[in-house]
C-alpha cells in the first residue's frame, strides 16, 4: 500500500528535479567564490555579482535589453490589443484568418523567423540598430498580446456594452468606461509576456543586434563561446528573479480577473 | 413616489412599428410587425423563442437595424438614430451589470454620460434606489447581490434618467417562481409610479397577463394577435394564440349555419353555437375552442349558466390536484379535451371509463 504511493511520488519527485536541477545548480554557481566554473563550489560569496555591477561589458548590454524590452511592451501592447479588439468583431472565417496571421512568429520555426527578419531588415540598414531589435520584437510579442487579451474579451458579457450605450455613452465613452477596465488584467498580462519574450530573446538577437545594440543574452551568448566565467551565473541567476517575478505578477493578475 | 394612478399622458413616450422586418441570410425573424404603443402603456411582447420579439425589441433600442420598415418614437422616426442617443432605458435579460462599479457607480452612470454633476448624482442615484426598496446598498458591488437585488438595481439603473421609455427583455428569466411573482407586482407598481411606457419581452404567458395592459403574441415573426389579457384569453383570434396563452380544447366541427354572430357547428353528432366574428360558409370544417376550466358535467352542483353547448363523453383520465380536478374526456368521434372542475368534498369525482354528458357556455366557445 505504502509503497504503491510511494513509487509514483519518487517519479514525480524525479522529474521535477531533472527539470529545476539547471536553474539550482546556476543559482549555487553564482555564489562561488572560485574564479571558475565548478560545481559544488568551494566557498560561498558575491564577488561575481560584484564583477556583473561593476563591469560596463555586462552593464551596458543589460540597459540596452531593459530599453528594448520596454519600447517593446509599449508598442506590442498597443498594436496587440488593438488587434484583438478588431478580430473580436470579424466574421468568423475572417477571424481565423487573422489570428493565425498574427500568431506565425510563434508557429513558424524561430530559427526561419530570424533569418527572415535579418534578410528584410539588412535590406533596409536596420541590422545592428537597437530600433530593429524593438520592431523585431514586437513582432514576437504581438501574440502574447493577441492572445491574452483575446481571452478577456470573450470573457465579456457583450450586453454590457449594449448596456452602456443605452445608458447613453457613445462608444468611446463604453470602451474606456466598460470594455477597457474589463479586459485590463488581460492588458496587463500580455504586456508582461511582451517584457519577457523580448528580454529572454537570443535567436534574432544573434541575427540582427550586431555591434550596435548587443542585448543581454546576446552578450551572454558570446561569453559562453569566448570564456567561462562564473559572471554568467550570476547575470543567469537575475534573470531567472526578474522572469520568475514577472511570472508570478501574471499569475496573479490572471486569477484576480477570473475571480 | 406614491403618486399612483398618475398616468399622465405626457411622460411617457408613443412608440409605432410600421411593417417591421427583420432578415438574417434568408430567416425572416421578424416579418411585417406594426403596431401602436400607446403613451404610459404596458406592452407585453408575448411569444415563444424565435417568434422575433427579442429581435422587434432589439430594434426599437437600436441594436439592430431593421431590414425595412420603420419604427417612430413620438411621432419621429428613430431608425437612424445610435442607440446611445436614443434616451430608452433598457433592462436585459441577466441584467447586465457592471461588475468593475459598485451600485452607485451603476445607477450613476447614465447621469454622468449626460454630464449631471456629482451632487445632484448623489441625489438621483438615493432616490432611484429607494424607488426599488435598495437603500444603502450603494457601496455594494453586483456580485455580492442576490440575483432579485441585482434585477433591482438593473431597473434603477435604466428609469434613473429619467426616459420616457423603458424596455424590458426577459428581466425575471433568471429568478425562482416565489420572486418572480413578488417582482411582477413590483413592477406593475412601477410602472404606475413612474407613469412612463414600458414594453416587456418574455415567453412567460402568466407573466404577460398578470402585467400588462396589452399583450402582443408573436409567433414566426409576425404579430398573431393584438388585446388586453381578457382580451386574448377569452377571444383568442386563431389557434396559435388560443393554444399558447392558456390550455385551450380544439373540437373538429362542420358549419350548419348562422344565428347573428353565433355559429352553428355539428361536432361527433351535437350542435354546437360558438361566437364567430366572420361569415364561414355552411359546410366548411372548422375548428372550435373552449377553455377546460369552463366545462362542466352537465349534472353537476357547478352547472347554472345558460343557453348551454352539450356533449357526450366518456372519462379516461381523472387527477386531483387539490385545488381542483382534471379529466382527460373522449368524444364520440376520439376528439381528446380536458375539463378542470373546482374540487369540493360535496361533489363526487368521476371514475375512468364513465360515460358522462359535459356543458359549457355559448360565450366561452370561439371559432378560430
Amino acid at each position: 500500500m505504502i509503497l504503491a504511493r510511494l513509487v509514483p511520488a519518487g517519479v514525480v519527485g524525479l522529474i521535477l528535479f531533472f527539470l529545476a536541477f539547471p536553474i539550482v545548480v546556476v543559482t549555487v554557481v553564482s555564489f562561488s567564490e572560485a574564479t571558475y566554473l565548478t560545481f559544488p563550489p568551494p566557498a560561498f560569496g558575491f564577488r561575481w555579482y560584484e564583477t556583473y555591477f561593476s563591469n560596463p561589458d555586462w552593464l551596458n548590454p543589460t540597459w540596452v535589453s531593459l530599453w528594448v524590452a520596454a519600447a517593446v511592451v509599449v508598442l506590442a501592447t498597443f498594436l496587440g490589443t488593438l488587434a484583438a479588439l478588431g478580430i473580436a468583431r470579424l466574421p468568423k472565417a475572417m477571424r481565423i484568418f487573422a489570428t493565425g496571421l498574427i500568431l506565425s512568429p510563434l508557429i513558424v520555426p524561430g530559427i526561419v523567423v530570424a533569418i527572415g527578419i535579418y534578410y528584410a531588415y539588412s535590406h533596409y540598414g536596420l541590422v545592428g540598430t537597437p530600433i530593429a531589435m524593438v520592431l523585431a520584437h514586437t513582432c514576437l510579442a504581438v501574440p502574447f498580446v493577441v492572445t491574452s487579451v483575446t481571452a478577456s474579451l470573450s470573457g465579456i458579457d457583450p450586453r454590457l456594452e449594449q448596456a452602456s450605450l443605452s445608458l447613453g455613452a457613445t462608444p468611446g465613452a463604453t470602451f474606456w468606461q466598460v470594455t477597457l477596465p474589463l479586459i485590463r488584467p488581460g492588458v496587463l498580462v500580455g504586456a508582461l509576456f511582451a517584457f519577457i519574450t523580448s528580454f529572454d530573446e537570443l535567436i534574432v538577437a544573434l541575427f540582427i543586434s550586431g555591434t550596435g545594440a548587443v542585448t543581454l543574452p546576446r552578450r551572454m551568448w558570446d561569453d559562453l563561446r569566448f570564456q567561462i566565467d562564473p559572471t554568467i551565473a550570476a547575470v543567469s541567476t537575475l534573470t531567472i528573479v526578474l522572469t520568475v517575478t514577472l511570472m508570478g505578477a501574471a499569475h496573479l493578475l490572471r486569477k484576480r480577473s477570473q475571480a | 413616489m406614491g403618486e399612483a394612478g398618475m398616468n399622465d399622458a405626457g411622460r411617457g413616450a408613443s412608440v409605432t412599428l410600421a411593417d417591421l422586418e427583420k432578415r438574417y441570410d434568408r430567416v425572416n425573424a421578424v416579418d411585417g410587425v406594426s403596431l401602436d404603443i400607446l403613451s404610459g402603456e404596458f406592452l407585453t411582447l408575448l411569444g415563444p423563442s424565435g417568434s422575433g420579439k427579442t429581435s422587434t425589441l432589439m430594434m426599437i433600442a437600436g441594436f439592430e437595424t431593421p431590414t425595412a420598415g420603420d419604427i417612430a418614437i413620438d411621432g419621429t422616426s428613430v431608425v437612424a438614430m445610435p442607440p446611445y442617443r436614443r434616451n430608452i432605458g433598457m433592462v436585459f435579460q441577466n441584467y447586465a451589470l457592471f461588475p468593475h462599479l459598485t451600485v452607485d457607480e451603476n445607477i450613476g452612470f447614465p447621469l454622468k454620460q449626460r454630464g449631471v454633476p456629482k451632487a445632484e448624482r448623489a441625489k438621483l442615484v438615493a432616490e432611484a434606489l429607494e424607488l426599488v426598496h435598495l437603500p444603502g446598498y450603494g457601496e455594494r458591488y453586483p456580485r455580492q447581490l442576490s440575483g432579485g437585488q441585482q434585477q433591482r438595481v438593473a431597473v434603477a439603473r435604466a428609469v434613473v434618467f429619467k426616459p420616457r421609455l423603458l424596455l424590458m427583455d426577459e428581466p425575471l428569466g433568471a429568478l425562482d417562481k416565489q420572486l418572480r411573482e413578488n417582482l411582477q407586482l413590483e413592477m406593475r407598481r412601477l410602472h404606475s409610479d413612474l407613469g412612463i411606457t414600458f414594453i416587456y419581452v418574455t415567453h412567460d404567458q402568466e407573466e404577460a397577463l398578470t402585467m400588462s395592459d396589452r399583450i402582443a403574441v408573436m409567433n414566426d415573426g409576425k404579430v398573431a394577435q393584438v388585446g388586453s389579457p381578457e382580451d386574448l384569453y377569452d377571444r383568442p383570434s386563431d389557434r396559435f394564440v388560443a393554444g399558447f396563452i392558456g390550455e385551450s380544447n380544439f373540437l373538429p366541427a362542420i358549419v350548419r349555419g348562422m344565428e347573428d354572430d353565433v355559429v352553428i357547428a355539428e361536432c361527433d353528432g351535437a350542435l354546437i353555437r360558438a361566437m364567430c366574428p366572420g361569415r364561414p360558409a355552411s359546410g366548411d370544417k372548422v375548428t372550435l375552442t373552449t377553455r377546460p376550466e369552463r366545462l362542466r358535467f352537465a349534472d353537476s352542483a357547478w352547472n347554472a349558466t345558460t343557453p348551454q353547448n352539450r356533449l357526450s363523453v366518456t372519462v379516461t383520465e381523472a387527477v386531483f390536484a387539490g385545488e381542483r380536478c382534471r379529466y382527460m374526456l373522449q368524444a364520440g368521434d376520439g376528439t381528446s379535451m380536458v375539463l378542470k372542475e373546482p374540487s369540493s368534498a360535496a361533489i363526487r369525482r368521476r371514475a375512468i371509463g364513465e360515460r358522462a354528458e359535459i356543458s359549457w357556455s355559448v360565450a366561452d366557445t370561439i371559432l378560430v
